[in-house]
């Protein structure tokens, strides 16, 4: 734990780094605020909740998320630290999961930074603040989901941009699946409990209720194992590639 | 007492083998040579040794630590440079050095101490609060040996620590390891030879994955079929009539000549099987009256050894023979 911890601390320091950091966090903030307003019609709709505001998020991650943790283990490879890091005496496991943590804190700096917008809808109105909190914890847990994919694709290839696409393409098709779009393409010539199945793993599906402020605890337990696969997907690629 | 013991090691990578069924040990107070060409497995063996690449066969023992079951006893113990010392570009040395020093299990004063200590060992104390990307080549190789004995480990593995640093450079880095050498048992590996003469108490040589030599520099040296070839210089004049008369010595196998420039030439004696020794030769000049300028023992150099043994080829640059 306090290797993970420190691992956690140095990777946190590397994304603040530079400036990418800072106008990553803007670019999220900015875009997750002009959506709810000009797209979502948070104004017209007259009415004192963020539903529309998270029900957006799905979308921003889709593009957002990949990009951050698309560095996390490609530029390791890159630049031969990785060799420098798990000759250290951490195993794969602490080091797949500080460099998780690193990501999923940055993710919810930026998501806290939306906090504004929580305390305008209080100004104008009187919101659901459950719901509201609700949908926090939700989108929280779905950048989490998104990161473990992203990370996990970050290990199979030196090259960043590779990670990066990889990512989004692997995180849409999971956030999708459940849309009838999907679903059509598949039904007619695959047995319906294949098609069910497709459609379970969708994340859209199971968000469209966090952003009414519903959260079961069995899409807790399905973004929270998701998550727990990609990861530990993601140490058997570390230590099956790392010399790749 | 033995630190390291490599034991059957092999790796392949798909049909290709690395490093091919490798057996060695290495005790404390010595510094072994690990010398090859590029290619050759020296890289492979110390990633398996260090605990980052799994062994596909056999296996190593570090101070009584198994790689292939207990990697993170072998990594605490072990001080590793890997190959072009990576480290972590947006991060200052202190903030790097803190960062291995943490991992290592190193906290607050004793922390800070022993950072200052291996940054005043590696004379790089004017550099501490510098990102680590704007340093020169030289600076970021001391970086990466003052990561790897932060911890004082009884075993260090350098993986070709003084690539790419200047003469000077060089020297330090030399300097060092033979200082730490009595307590510590030192594993570098290089293709620059002269680094083996420099500061290893011994050579191992491997090519295609093999172990093709084992010794201190000097035994590899005898290995030289000219090992005990004798060169003798003299004026061109006579040259001529020298080469004619040690043709014909019994220790004798070729002669071959070279023009030296300003009226000179140079003889080189290379022996039969037994050796040629040189108070033979130089009697022999004196009793023929030859007017020698200068006479002595080449011994080879460890770069023809080296060809030798990885390549079957030792041949002398630049030296013809002599028509007969």
């Amino acid at each position: 734990m306090r290797h993970t911890w420190i691992i956690t601390k140095r990777e946190l320091a590397a994304y603040f780094a530079t400036p990418v950091a800072f106008v990553f966090i803007a670019i999220f903030v900015a875009l997750s605020g002009a959506l709810n307003f000009y797209i979502g019609r948070f104004f017209e709709k007259d009415q004192a909740s963020l539903d529309t505001f998270f029900s957006f998020h799905p979308w921003l991650y889709l593009l957002l998320v990949p990009a951050v943790s698309m560095r996390l283990w490609s530029e390791e490879r890159k630049s031969g630290t990785i060799e420098q890091l798990l000759t250290l005496p951490v195993t794969t496991t602490q080091a797949v999961l500080g460099k998780f943590i690193a990501a999923w804190m940055f993710c919810g700096i930026a998501l806290a930074l939306t906090a504004p917008l929580w305390v305008t809808v209080n100004i104008l109105g009187e919101p659901d603040n459950g719901a509201i909190f609700v949908g926090y914890v939700g989108s929280f847990l779905l950048a989490g989901a998104f990161l473990a994919i992203g990370i996990c694709m970050s290990a199979l290839t030196r090259n960043q941009i590779i990670a990066f696409i990889a990512g989004s393409v692997v995180c849409f098709m999971f956030t999708f699946s459940g849309v009838d779009m999907v679903l059509n393409a598949f039904r007619g010539w695959m047995p319906d409990t294949v098609v069910e199945t497709i459609a379970s793993f969708s994340f859209i599906s199971r968000f469209q209720s966090v952003t009414r402020g519903v959260f079961e605890l069995r899409d807790i337990v399905f973004l929270g194992s998701l998550t727990a696969f990609w990861l530990f997907a993601t140490v058997i690629f570390v230590d099956a590639r790392k010399a790749a | 007492m033995t630190m390291v013991e490599i034991d059957h090691l092999s790796k392949s990578f798909g049909d290709f083998q690395a490093v091919d069924d490798i057996s060695l040990s290495v005790r404390k107070g010595e510094v072994l040579g690990f010398l090859g060409p590029n290619g050759a497995g020296k890289t492979t063996t110390m990633r398996m040794i260090s605990g980052f690449l799994a062994p596909t066969s056999g296996t190593a023992r570090v101070c009584g630590h198994d790689v292939v079951t207990n990697a993170l006893g072998v990594k605490g113990v072990i001080g590793y440079m890997p190959e072009g010392s990576p480290s972590y570009d947006d991060m200052t040395v202190t903030a790097f050095l803190r960062f291995i020093a943490e991992i290592r299990g190193f906290t607050g004063a004793d922390r800070d101490e022993r950072i200052a200590k291996v940054a005043r060992r590696l004379d790089i104390t004017d550099m501490m609060e510098r990102p680590i990307d704007v340093l020169s080549k030289g600076y970021r190789r001391r970086v990466g040996l003052a990561q790897s004995i932060l911890h004082d480990p009884p075993v260090l593995l350098l993986d070709e620590p003084t690539d790419g640093l200047d003469p000077n450079q060089k020297h330090q880095v030399r300097s060092l390891i033979a200082e730490m050498a009595a307590e510590k048992a030192i594993i570098i590996s290089t293709h620059i030879l002269e680094e083996v003469e420099a500061v290893c108490t011994r050579a191992v040589i491997i090519g295609r994955g093999k172990v093709l030599a084992d010794g201190t520099a000097k035994e590899l040296l005898t290995r030289l079929p000219d090992f005990t070839a004798v060169s003798i210089t003299l004026p061109e004049s006579s040259a001529g009539a020298a080469a004619a008369y040690f043709r014909n010595h019994p220790s004798v196998a070729a002669v071959f000549e070279t023009s030296e420039g300003n009226g000179r030439s140079k003889l080189r004696l290379t022996p039969k099987e037994g050796g040629i020794k040189l108070e033979d030769i130089a009697a022999a000049a004196r009793a023929q009256n030859f007017p020698v300028a200068e006479i002595y023992q080449d011994g080879g150099n460890l770069d023809d050894v080296f060809r030798l043994i990885t390549t079957g080829d030792a041949k002398q640059g630049g030296v013809r023979q002599v028509a007969a």
